[in-house]
């Protein structure tokens, strides 16, 4: 009996030690719902990483245990996953928030529990003004209007149609868009929208053809919208340059708006998509090979610009914790901020108390498609 | 002008995806008076398994006609499954299950296919047919077809024949209809069956627009619903004039009013049509025998 217990005890022992061993770190991404296409990526870049991480010793020598919830792109339940993460899981630090939605709805839990958590959305409510426990890896909406008002002046357009969806993703970035517009000397002169399950957008297309003056048309939104309105846009041969968002980055694109409409579209778009096109001593090349590689690899489809994210946002974390040395929270953010030169996905990441982004409009490459594939804009 | 007709063609294009989606909840509606939720679900089945079989490397006919199969196969078994346990209980109790299996579908479906969204090529090409200066897509003259081929095979079917007028006397009295030699709970899996293999069919002909996904028939269900209402709910003619309609009104205040208002502007009409045609443009008006 004696033995029985003291064996028990030393299992009991053993699987404690074990635990507390790992950094336990938590997700909550959108793999179901309105965002699947964009949290499913993300959630399985998270689970490949971590099972490579740990295969490979874990970081220190500790392994990482990774708690990944689902939230359906509901911001109710990411708030509820969020504060169950930080109270009964103990996670040292949170990734996720696919959306703006449910990222802004994580926000309050994790500067509440003085958590570090680095969101996967876009939007620059996320990051500005700067808050202290909040991080992010994609661009900011406002990057990409940039960027596309940048080629469009280097082109000299003056006079743009907007055709904007109403979902979240489309009309945040409209308004940026309508915000910093005026800095380019650029004018909108038709402003148009479409619902997300439209299915055909000829009408406000029209009405952007007949607007005397216009030199482009640019479309902010994601989802199926932007490829609808690429083939109405060949339908009716509006013959103007066309220009779509960040949004739309992917293979998927071209292959739903059909190579023959989708010639000559530019998009602002990230490393990740031209990997092959990439110097050979781009900082980035060497990244974005390794994560398209396993990625196929693991999953037999190419990885798509949120996976991304998600990839930029582990390493991050995993650089930090590296140098930190230690799984306290507190020692975890200020590793974070200290991130500098960190070759991601998105972008080279160098964080200051001022920038909890990282990186500027260098980080956007200008792509264009030609017979189906994407190129870079020189 | 040339305006006016892109405006009404593409009112055309979108009424025609709606009016085949209404046509799809006839059936089961006259059969059962049951507004059939998952109408959506089956229009998106038609277009997933329709886009997985062609992946799969079999060409887009074969792949269609398995696909309306398959999904008739679901309708069939949701019928079994879902609605003949729960006989007897009221209509608004069944037109929550099909909410609940409607659900149920799409859920699998996101585990079965995935979650992306998918396209296969137009049937005869993307390259735009002219109309006095304004243009339309060779698909979207497929779905219109589409759509008048249902309905004149269900005009047909509940008007000539006595399956259908079978149909019509279960939905009027179950069990005099039995009493009278109809089996009713044949009717019933037959009506779910068609109901599935129209809905298949609508996803079929729209993909190449609308492009499909896992999570699509929700919309479209709404969408179908609405057109079938504005029609007249279980009669096949104002199923087409009622998503035609509705295209149309969505088309011409997006292009005249603002696009913004497209989707207020189409209910706005539908409620003032309600309230003085309560059953819809060319519904049956319902007497209560006292």
């Amino acid at each position: 009996m004696k033995t029985l217990t003291a064996l028990a005890s030393f299992v009991a022992l053993g699987l404690t030690t074990a635990a507390q061993a790992d950094i336990k770190i938590g997700a909550t991404v959108s793999e179901t719902g309105p965002a699947a296409f964009l949290g499913d990526p993300e959630a399985k870049t998270l689970k490949m990483m971590v099972e490579k991480l740990n295969a490979a010793g874990g970081i220190n020598g500790e392994e990482i245990a990774l708690t990944l919830y689902d939230d359906g792109g509901d911001p109710n339940k990411a708030r509820t996953f969020a504060t169950r993460l930080v109270e009964d899981d103990e996670v040292v630090a949170i990734i996720g928030g696919t959306t703006t939605g449910t990222s802004m709805s994580i926000i309050p839990v994790a500067e509440d529990a003085e958590i570090p958590f680095i969101s996967l959305a876009g939007a620059i409510e996320i990051i500005d003004p700067v808050k202290e426990w909040v991080f992010k890896t994609p661009h900011t909406d406002r990057m990409a209007c940039q960027k596309l008002f940048e080629d469009m002046k280097a082109r000299g357009i003056t006079k743009i149609g907007m055709i904007s969806g109403t979902d979240g993703f489309g009309a945040s970035m409209r308004k940026q868009c309508l915000e910093v517009v005026g800095d380019y000397g650029i004018e909108v002169l038709a402003d148009e929208s479409y619902g997300p399950t439209d299915a055909d957008m000829t009408p406000q297309l029209t009405n952007i053809k007949n607007t005397a003056g216009i030199e482009a048309v640019l479309n902010p939104g994601f989802g199926q919208g932007p490829s609808i309105v690429t083939r109405n846009y060949q339908q009716l041969a509006v013959g103007l340059p066309l220009y779509q968002s960040h949004g739309v980055a992917s293979k998927g694109f071209i292959d739903l708006a059909g190579p023959e409409a989708a010639e000559g579209v530019r998009l602002p778009g990230t490393a990740l998509l031209i990997g092959s096109l990439l110097a050979a001593d781009d900082a980035q090349k060497p990244v974005v090979d390794a994560y398209v590689t396993e990625y196929t690899a693991a999953y037999g489809e190419a990885p798509s610009t949120f996976g991304g994210y998600a990839h930029d946002a582990f390493a991050i974390l995993v650089d930090a914790l590296t140098r930190a040395g230690s799984t306290k929270p507190s020692d975890i953010r200020d590793a974070i901020e200290a991130t500098s030169s960190l070759a991601g996905t998105t972008g080279v990441v160098t964080m200051t108390p001022e920038d909890h982004l990282g990186f500027d409009l260098s980080a956007f490459r200008m792509l264009e498609i030609k017979n189906g594939e994407w190129t870079l804009v020189p | 002008m040339a305006e006016l007709m892109q405006f009404l063609l593409s009112g055309v294009t979108v009424g025609a995806v709606y009016a085949l989606v209404a046509l799809g909840f006839t059936i089961i509606y006259n059969a059962s008076d049951v507004v059939n939720f998952a109408q959506g679900e089956f229009v998106m089945l038609g277009g997933m398994i329709t886009v997985f079989a062609h992946m799969a490397g079999l060409p887009i006919p074969l792949a269609a006609l398995i696909a309306i199969a398959g999904t008739a196969a679901m309708g069939v078994a949701l019928n079994k499954l879902a609605i003949e346990p729960a006989r007897g209980a009221p209509v608004v109790s069944l037109i929550i299950i099909t909410i609940g299996a409607s659900i149920f579908i799409q859920g699998v479906a996101q585990l079965v296919f995935d979650k992306q969204l998918h396209r296969f090529p137009a049937f005869s090409g993307d390259t735009p047919i002219s109309i006095f200066g304004a243009t339309i897509l060779p698909q979207s003259l497929w779905v219109l077809a589409g759509a008048i081929v249902v309905f004149v095979g269900l005009w047909a079917f509940f008007t000539k024949t006595l399956t259908g007028r079978a149909v019509l006397a279960t939905s009027n009295n179950r069990l005099a209809a039995q009493l009278v030699g109809i089996n009713t709970n044949w009717v019933m899996t037959l009506s779910f069956a068609l109901s599935a293999a129209i809905g298949a069919l609508a996803g079929v002909l729209v993909t190449p627009i609308t492009n499909i996904s896992y999570g699509v028939g929700i919309a479209y269900a709404l969408k179908g619903f609405a057109a079938a209402m504005l029609g007249g709910m279980g009669v096949p003619l104002g199923a087409l004039v009622g998503g035609i309609l509705l295209g149309l009104i969505e088309a011409l205040t997006a292009g005249y009013l603002s696009s913004v208002y497209k989707d207020a502007a189409a209910f706005v009409v539908i409620l003032i049509v309600l309230f003085v045609m309560p059953s819809g443009i060319f519904g049956r008006k319902s007497t209560d025998r006292v």
